[in-house]
């Protein structure tokens, strides 16, 4: 079981509550999907995707983004057990979409950076070390039920 | 994944607005990276005070975004360019190389702390891939 600190509770659930999920979602899918374009893999019935600016304004781009965000709320407010709390999505990902698990590290970061700009200042180097801890348990626990 | 002339341009164009706060950067990135992966302590343990911001970390996250601003200014040939840095790297310092992709991660999110609306995906991608680039020519001599 993941052990998390006072600290690292309050950060994430400090983070999580005041995050807009239709601004954060959008851009840190975007981004991932700019940055890394191999990503686009998953998306081919999305529609355009040539350039970043058709990315940013692509509307199921937009709703997926927040899609991912309410699926990692349920982490949020499941802290003691994501391993669990995650197992019929880590199944949904291996066996329907066939997402490889290397992909979520790249979302992750991705959305690591727009937090981060988001938060600027704020964004100190115990905040970074909390969130990235808790989206490492996200990935893992994602990863957990591939075979 | 080599550096297009789009990116060079991209590349150029971000330093040209961050450079003045290269220090800052350096120092920030440095400072969290220590915080945030404590494991890359093992390179520093020479050092008196590891907290973020000390004047050994302050020092040396200049001395890293000097690199960069080398690496910047040798862009369209980064092996040849960063060749000193590498035997210096590989014979000298012996970091592991895995651990340019974290302090590239922590550069990253320091730039876009600071500079939320310059740090498009557009300048993000570019961005990345130069570091990249600058990891594999940091790597150039080590075996």
């Amino acid at each position: 079981m993941v052990e998390w600190t006072d600290f690292e509770r309050d950060t994430i659930k400090d983070i999580f509550s005041k995050m807009e999920y239709e601004v954060v979602g959008p851009a840190a899918l975007a981004r991932c999907l700019v940055v890394y374009p191999w990503t686009q893999r998953y998306f081919g019935n999305f529609g355009n995707l040539y350039n970043a600016a058709a990315i940013k304004g692509n509307p199921m781009v937009s709703k997926h983004g927040t899609t991912i965000l309410h699926g990692l709320d349920r982490a949020v407010k499941n802290m003691d057990d994501i391993k669990n709390t995650y197992t019929e999505l880590s199944v949904l990902h291996s066996e329907k979409l066939h997402v490889d698990p290397d992909n979520f590290k790249l979302l992750a970061d991705c959305l690591t950076i727009v937090v981060a700009a988001q938060l600027g200042k704020e964004f100190t180097g115990e905040v970074q070390a909390a969130f990235q801890k808790f989206l490492a348990v996200a990935v893992s626990s994602l990863g957990r039920q591939y075979h | 994944m080599s550096l297009s002339d789009k990116d060079k341009a991209a590349v150029k164009l971000l330093w040209s607005k961050i450079s003045k706060s290269s220090d800052a950067i350096g120092n920030d990135a440095l400072s969290r990276m220590i915080v945030v992966y404590p494991q890359t302590k093992t390179y520093f343990a020479h050092w008196p005070d590891l907290s973020p911001g000390s004047p050994h970390v302050k020092a040396h996250g200049k001395t890293v975004m000097g690199g960069i601003a080398l690496a910047v200014s040798k862009i369209d040939d980064l092996r040849a360019g960063l060749l000193d840095l590498s035997e210096q790297h590989a014979y000298k310092l012996r970091v592991d190389p895995a651990n340019f992709k974290i302090l590239s991660h922590c550069i990253l999110v320091v730039i876009s702390m600071m500079f939320p609306k310059e740090f498009t995906p557009e300048a993000h991608v570019s961005l990345d891939k130069f570091l990249s680039g600058v990891s594999l020519a940091l790597s150039e001599r080590y075996r």
